[in-house]
């Protein structure tokens, strides 16, 4: 039962306290790249769900028989089979999708997210734990994208997943789908998430002040 | 001759690799806190992403025209290895140069925008002269926008930043306005 918890708080870790673009920074490239609409995003971290949630397993899987001065290039021919997969998977499922994500969907071998996860996580841990992590931490980094993706759509064209939200009157903000609107609306976000967090901690040490303070009236009282 | 100068010129400034293609990003936030690491860490990606032209060119031309479904991961391998290969001949060769470039050609494999040249080269059907032309504006791009990050940032360093916003997400912002800078390029040719 233990073991069930922990491998469950490895996948919650992903998702916020290590959000692998919020808190790790990690992946900027297709994070920016393909999010100026929410339906790519989407597609975006399903694809690196699957190749991240797949070369987790089978690092984990082979990690006894790899050794360790090529590990580095294994990981990457692993990851790049998969994306090879998705590449044509995608092809085939969702043209229209595939000719918009374009060259990023192969440049997903190149985030540097995937490789990270196998080398700090995958290769360490048995195969439970590593597949757990790999979801949590897509699953993060899938938040992430869909955050960015909805700003920016939202913004820059008046619409979430192509329904149009406000009407004729709206005029967009073209410069959210264009790439400026790509860095400012990850910089602001990333500032939300810091003010976020650091709110949070000076409520936790006031709890704690508060805490202390009361032990401390108990004892002199007592 | 007109092409080349235009493939040249609009992956320089018009589509430039970093503020338009969001390419070589890691670098681009994690390393331009000094100018001159930037420099060199751009002529550097400049002299890799040349190579990558060729092996993309020579895998294009003689391989992957029997297995086109191998194509990301020998570009992968090969890039990676033609680096690593060229790494130990200039330390062999040339200490100097080893010691300027040295600490980040093995940093640089992992850069995306070396993997990007070679899907887009591919992609667009680019021939050899007009792959190295690429690879040229691309580096050059890279760098030029390497060199302004980090002098935006050397002059801030001193400025009253909050807290709260110092790192990443003001890296970022300032990004997004120097892309913003970038885009007046954009009406330099009428047919992008």
């Amino acid at each position: 039962m233990a073991t069930d918890i922990t491998a469950y708080e490895e996948m919650i870790k992903g998702l916020w306290r290590d959000n692998p673009v919020f808190v790790q920074v990690l992946g900027m490239c297709p994070m920016l790249a393909v999010t100026n609409s929410a339906i790519n995003a989407v597609v975006m971290g399903l694809a690196t769900f699957f190749v991240l949630v797949g070369s987790s397993f089978l690092v984990s899987s082979f990690k006894q028989w790899i050794p360790k001065q090529v590990r580095i290039s294994l990981y990457i021919i692993i990851i790049a089979t998969f994306v090879t997969v998705v590449d044509y998977s995608l092809l085939a499922m969702l043209p229209a999708i595939h000719k918009e994500l374009g060259a990023f969907i192969p440049l997903i071998v190149a985030n540097c997210m995937i490789l990270g996860r196998q080398e700090a996580f995958a290769s360490k841990h048995n195969v439970k734990y590593a597949v757990m992590d790999a979801v949590g931490m897509s699953g993060g980094f899938m938040i992430a994208l869909f955050a960015l993706g909805s700003v920016r759509e939202i913004l820059g064209v008046g619409a979430f997943f192509g329904v149009d939200l406000f009407g004729a009157n709206f005029e967009p903000w073209v410069i959210m789908i264009l790439p400026p609107g790509g860095f400012l609306t990850l910089g602001l976000l990333l500032l939300f998430f810091n003010w976020f967090t650091e709110r949070r901690r000076q409520f936790l040490d006031k709890v704690a002040e508060a805490e202390r303070v009361a032990v401390a009236g108990v004892d002199k009282n007592g | 001759m007109d092409d080349l100068l235009w493939i040249f010129i609009s992956t320089l400034l018009v589509n430039n690799f970093v503020l338009a293609y969001f390419l070589g990003l890691c670098p681009f936030l994690g390393v331009s806190g000094q100018l001159e690491t930037s420099f060199r860490l751009g002529l550097a990606t400049t002299f890799v992403l040349v190579i990558t032209a060729l092996c993309a060119w020579v895998l294009n031309t003689y391989v992957l025209i029997y297995a086109p479904y191998l194509r990301l991961i020998s570009f992968i391998v090969v890039i990676a290895s033609t680096v690593q290969f060229i790494e130990m001949s200039i330390k062999k060769l040339s200490p100097s140069l080893f010691k300027s470039l040295g600490i980040f050609l093995p940093l640089i494999t992992t850069n995306c925008a070396i993997l990007g040249l070679a899907i887009f080269a591919t992609n667009r059907g680019y021939g050899l002269v007009e792959g190295l032309t690429f690879a040229l504006g691309a580096g050059a791009g890279f760098t030029l926008a390497m060199v302004l990050m980090a002098g935006i940032r050397e002059e801030t360093e001193i400025n009253d930043v909050p807290a709260l916003i110092r790192g990443t997400a003001f890296n970022l912002i300032i990004a997004g306005i120097l892309s913003m800078a970038f885009m007046g390029f954009a009406g330099l040719f009428s047919s992008t």
